[in-house]
Parts: structure tokens; C-alpha cells; sequence
């Protein structure tokens, strides 16, 4: 997702602003209020937001989903309320609802679903108002507690989040990641892991397609490390082919990635005279183009610009290892993080937001590696701390530019965690037993409109 | 004890009168003497045959020991050779620059690669787990294509040699620190052809 202002944050904060406390605002000169609703729209601030029991078979389930995406979300506060006492709340089939009690527990919007068949009946109320602000239909199509109607009821939650925030959640997406030489997806929410690939040849570092037709990703063949595309059928199946049909002997390809219109894809291959970056289209059987001069040194981790009219990569071409900027051809690079002489600090696996205003990447020091954020204009500032404990990698960016997925050993082995970079919140995805690296996150999957 | 000399008194005639008896067979033996002597060694041609046999035996042994022996110490300079070859060299951090200890060990490879043409090698790059994934692969990569590179500047032929990088992937041993960090900087090398019939070199 792009968004077109420079603050988002604002954006958000003024959204839940206009939608939670219309009312508040509206009587903001009443001179006792009985309830007051602790929202003061600092940064940071999340309004409450209680979710009400679900009928039907799997009314729980859907429950739980829901209060996870939008905790997981981290732009509301969802109330935890145990379903029987929340059972003497509220009468919903007839329509009563015990606002005052919900404004107590601190809930500024309360959303109430309803089971109708094969369709979830959506309402948001504002709580201050005791209105009803949103409401919608959503069709569930997918078998009841299937990876397909886990995504319609993630895709149900984005759209609440929309409602709320102003901003559509990232529930109903998914991450890659490499553990045991196989390539993995896992929902957001750390459900449903399934392997991708069978681990012969070992394969590591995929991508996302920005349309989730397909992933791309490296595998260590007999001769060396080769970029493969591969189909995203249901279930994780369908066809593989190597990127490029002729690939030098003992050559190293690797970390693919795509371009925003998924036309070209960039990898860095090594050969005995450096690593470069290259330029291939995705389908077609065309030549790869070398788009970066490294003159021998490094070149590695190319991540294009939303607009897909630049591109961010490391290299040591000047010393140390470094991030640079360059339009997307290769031409016109300029250090994003310069060089300095005596500077040990190593700079890589930079990852440009969707909403192009930050470029995170992992700095490393002396063995420490910790995930940052710079701006990549001109007025970039100094890089942004989020990390501090363990080691930290691989920063790849959810579609609100807001989460980061990145590895970390920080709980004893590498596993992917997700961090929140406006409030520092982290939580932990995989707990894979081969542990987990080298995440990437998908584009939104399923989306209500 | 008086057994025992009278025993070597008795032996003591014998010898002389088997002696003696060489000496003069006309000679009449001692009347007080009743030992008979023993018989007089003869070899006739099978043991003849049998002395020869057991000469040549001794001979083939010898000569068998001094083969076994030859062929241990070809063996051991194969083995040496091979271990040359196989010679493990270690890098600095960051870095895929040729070190003096690793200039070394390639200088010991050159001399066998030149002694036996059909030897091919592969050399695989590896990385410490520290910094990125991907740019330890091409860290890798660089490792390798230095090890090669040398050998090729020093007259190896470039088609006798393959390279892989491994990144961080196999690491030598364990651990995150400095110790285990040395250990898993390194390139390896794999004899990929001709490794059986390795001539060390003169």
C-alpha cells in the first residue's frame, strides 16, 4: 500500500479521531459526562475497542481472529473480555447493548458480528454516540477453518481496522521465510506454516511476486547457488523454473527480488570477478542486464522504490559495506549511508517501505546487528534504532509500512519476530524447530472492500 | 652335577674321535669308547634345493619388506600430497585477501598440481556467521575466486579448478566467537578428478 501524505501516522490518529469521538467532540462541552473515555489523540494513543461473542459454530474462532488481527494491527487496544462475562453485556439479537458498561472497560468503538450462513455480518459502534457506524456483509466462501477462510476472516479484520484507523490492516497477508533448506509461508499471525518447497536443493531467501502469483527465491544446486520463480497454486503447488535458463558454472545468484509492477526481477550474481547486481525480466527467456559497476568488490540485496523508478542495495565497492541509492537501471548511485574510514560498521539487506518514506536495513558491529530506518531523501537524518537485544536481520516491511518482519535469536534460536516501529511493540511469529530466517512479507492477499 | 660332567666328558671323546676320525679314518677307535658317532651330514640335492628355496624366500622377503616399505612411503607421500592439497586456508574478516600463511599453503599445493596434470580441484568459500546472508555468500564467492585466482596466476590452468560459495552456510565448527569466527573464514579444497593416482611431487 502507498499512501499519498507525508504523515501517516497523523493520518491515522486523525481518523480515529473523526470516527471514535465524533460524539466526544461533539459534546465536549457537556459538563459532567457520565463516562469519559481516556483518549487524549496523543502519538501513540490507541482507542479501545471491544469485540462483542459471535454465534454460530465458529463464533469463537471468529472472535478470537479478529481480537488478534486488530491487537496484532497495533493501531487500537483491544479490550480482553472473557466471552461469558461479555454474555451478560449485551442482548444484540435484540438490538441492546450496554454502552455505559462498554465505555467503562474503556471501549471507544465496539464491534459486534453477527453468523448468517456463509456470510459474517459486520457492525462497528461508537461507543461515545451509541450509534451504529459501520455496517457490512462479508461472504466467507471457504471451507470453516481453512487457510483460505482464515484469510477472508484476516481480510474482515482489515477492514474493521480500516473503519477504525483509517488505515487498512496487514491481518490477511502472509510471510516467506527459509528454515531447514525449505522455503515457508506463514499467515501474519504465525497460523498455518506450510512448506513450499522439499528442501532438495536447499532453498533460501524468497520473495514475494507484488501480486502473490509467485515467489521467487535461491537453492543450492551441484554447482552453485541458483534463483528459481516458482507458481503459487493452491496449497503452496505449482511449477518451478530457474530464473535464467543458462547460468555459469560455479556462479552465485542470489537474493531476488521483484519489481513493484512484478516485470523484472534483480538478484546479485557472483562469478570470480566480484559480485554484481543484475536485471532480468521475469517471464520471457532474456539475457539478464548488469545494471551496478562494483569493479571486482560486492554488490548484493537490491530492493526497488515503490515507484520501482529507483533501487536500494549494499556494497563494499568503496571500502566498507554500505548502502547505496541509484535509479533503478543502475545509473546515478550515491552512497545512502557513507562510508567512513576506520568505520567497522557493516551496513546491509536494505528494504525500501511501501509508502517510501523509510528504507530499513541491519547494521553490524563488532558482531552486534541491530535493525534501523533513514529517510532516502535528502534530508534523511540520522538512521532510527528499533532493536537492541540479540542479533537482528533481514528487515522486510509489511504492506502498511508500519510492521517490520525480521530475524532475530534473541529467544535462543533464529526466529522471525515482528516489530512495530512506531510503538516498539515486538511479538514473536515462528517458532520454527530449525529455526527461521530471512522473512518476507506478502502483499495484502484478500481485501473487502 | 657329576651327571652333568660326565656328560661332557663323554662329548668331549666323541669330538675328538669324530675328529680324529676325519683326520685318520684308518685310525682304530678308542676300544674304551662305545659311543657310536653321529652321522655325517650329507645334503643331497633336495636340500640343496630346500637351502636355495629358503635363500630365495629370504631374499623375496627382504625384497617384499623393502617394496612394502617403498610403497608405504609412496603411499604417505600420496597421502601427504593429497593432504596438500586438501589443505584447508583461512581468511580475515571481511576480507578474501590472500594472508602469508594462506599464500603458503597454496605455494604447497603448486608443485603437486604441476606434477599431475589430470587433478582438478573445486574450491568452496565459506563465511562466518556474523553480517547478512547474502553478502556472506558473495563473501564466499570472493574467498574462492582468491584461492583460485592464485593458483592460476602461478600456472595452473583455470579449467582444472571449479568454485562454490557456502556462505555461512556449513560453518567448520560451531560457536559465536572469535575462535570458532577463524575457523569458518576459510576456503576449502576438494579434489574433483585424479585423486587416485596422485604422483607426489620430486
Amino acid at each position: 500500500m502507498r499512501l499519498s501524505v507525508q504523515r501517516p501516522g497523523a493520518l491515522v490518529l486523525i481518523a480515529a479521531l473523526a470516527f471514535v469521538l465524533r460524539g466526544v467532540v461533539a459534546h465536549a462541552q457537556d459538563p459532567a459526562p457520565p463516562v469519559r473515555i481516556g483518549l487524549t489523540y496523543a502519538p501513540g494513543t490507541k482507542p479501545g475497542v471491544l469485540v462483542l461473542p459471535v454465534n454460530g459454530d465458529n463464533g469463537d474462532s471468529v472472535r478470537a481472529i479478529l481480537q488478534r488481527d486488530l491487537d496484532f494491527g497495533d493501531r487500537v487496544n483491544v479490550i480482553a473480555t472473557e466471552s461469558i462475562a461479555m454474555d451478560s453485556m449485551s442482548d444484540g439479537s435484540r438490538g441492546q447493548f450496554n454502552y455505559p458498561l462498554y465505555s467503562r472497560l474503556g471501549a471507544a468503538a465496539m464491534v459486534q458480528v453477527t453468523a448468517t450462513g456463509s456470510a459474517l455480518h459486520v457492525a462497528v459502534h461508537d461507543v461515545r454516540t451509541q450509534k451504529v457506524e459501520r455496517v457490512k456483509d462479508f461472504s466467507l466462501a471457504a471451507a470453516p477453518l481453512s487457510p483460505d477462510w482464515r484469510q477472508q476472516v484476516h481480510a474482515i479484520s482489515d477492514a474493521i481496522e480500516l473503519w477504525l484507523s483509517g488505515v487498512r490492516g496487514i491481518a490477511a497477508t502472509r510471510i516467506l521465510y527459509s528454515s531447514g533448506g525449505r522455503v515457508w509461508q506463514i499467515d501474519s499471525d504465525g497460523a498455518n506454516a506450510l512448506p513450499l518447497t522439499d528442501g532438495s536443493p536447499p532453498a533460501f531467501y524468497p520473495a514475494w511476486h507484488p501480486k502473490a502469483t509467485h515467489v521467487a527465491y535461491a537453492a543450492m544446486t551441484e554447482d552453485g547457488m541458483r534463483v528459481y520463480v516458482k507458481e503459487m497454486g493452491p496449497s503452496g503447488g505449482g511449477a518451478t523454473r530457474p530464473l535464467v535458463a543458462r547460468v555459469p558454472a560455479g556462479s552465485m545468484n542470489n537474493s531476488p527480488t521483484f519489481s513493484p509492477d512484478g516485470e523484472t526481477i534483480l538478484y546479485a550474481h557472483g562469478q570470480e570477478n566480484g559480485t554484481e547486481i543484475f536485471a532480468v525480466p521475469t517471464f520471457g527467456n532474456i539475457a539478464p542486464r548488469r545494471i551496478t559497476v562494483s569493479r571486482g568488490f560486492i554488490s548484493v540485496s537490491p530492493s526497488y522504490s515503490p515507484d520501482g523508478r529507483r533501487i536500494v542495495y549494499a556494497s563494499n565497492k568503496a571500502g566498507g559495506l554500505a548502502l547505496y541509492v541509484a535509479d533503478a537501471d543502475g545509473t546515478n548511485a550515491e552512497a545512502l549511508t557513507p562510508f567512513n574510514y576506520g568505520d567497522r560498521t557493516q551496513r546491509t539487506d536494505p528494504s525500501w517501505s511501501p509508502d517510501s518514506r523509510f528504507i530499513a536495513f541491519q547494521a553490524e558491529m563488532d558482531g552486534a546487528t541491530q535493525i534501523y530506518t533513514v529517510r532516502p531523501g535528502e534530508n534523511r537524518g540520522a538512521p532510527k534504532q528499533y532493536t537492541n537485544q540479540g542479533r537482528n536481520e533481514d528487515p522486510s516491511w509489511s504492506p502498511d509500512s508500519r510492521h517490520l518482519v525480521f530475524t532475530t535469536n534473541r529467544s535462543g534460536s533464529w526466529q522471525l519476530w515482528i516489530l512495530d516501529i512506531e510503538s516498539g511493540r515486538t511479538r514473536q511469529l515462528t517458532r520454527a524447530a530449525n529455526g527461521a530466517r530471512a522473512g518476507a512479507w506478502s502483499p495484502r492477499l484478500v481485501s473487502h472492500q | 652335577m657329576n651327571r652333568i660332567h660326565r656328560g661332557m666328558a663323554l662329548a668331549l671323546v666323541a669330538v675328538v674321535g669324530v675328529s680324529a676320525c676325519r683326520k685318520s679314518p684308518e685310525t682304530v677307535a678308542t676300544p674304551t669308547d662305545t659311543t657310536p658317532p653321529p652321522p655325517a651330514e650329507t645334503c643331497d640335492a633336495a636340500c640343496r634345493q630346500r637351502r636355495a628355496d629358503s635363500a630365495a624366500a629370504a631374499n623375496a622377503a627382504r625384497d617384499r619388506a623393502a617394496a612394502d616399505a617403498a610403497e608405504r612411503a609412496r603411499l604417505a607421500a600420496i597421502e601427504s600430497a593429497r593432504n596438500t592439497l586438501q589443505a584447508t586456508i583461512y581468511f580475515d574478516y571481511d576480507a578474501a585477501d590472500i594472508r602469508g600463511d594462506a599464500r603458503s599453503s597454496l605455494d604447497a599445493k603448486l608443485p603437486i598440481l604441476r606434477a599431475n596434470a589430470g587433478l582438478q580441484l573445486r574450491i568452496s568459500g565459506h563465511a562466518d556467521e556474523r553480517g547478512s546472508d547474502q553478502y556472506n555468500d558473495a563473501l564466499g564467492q570472493s574467498r574462492a575466486a582468491a584461492a583460485k585466482r592464485y593458483l592460476t596466476d602461478n600456472g595452473v590452468d583455470a579449467a582444472r579448478i571449479t568454485i562454490v560459495s557456502y556462505g555461512e552456510q556449513r560453518p567448520a565448527t560451531s560457536g559465536s566467537d572469535e575462535s570458532a569466527w577463524s575457523r569458518n573464514r576459510r576456503a576449502e579444497f576438494e579434489i574433483t578428478a585424479g585423486g587416485t593416482n596422485i604422483v607426489p611431487p620430486q
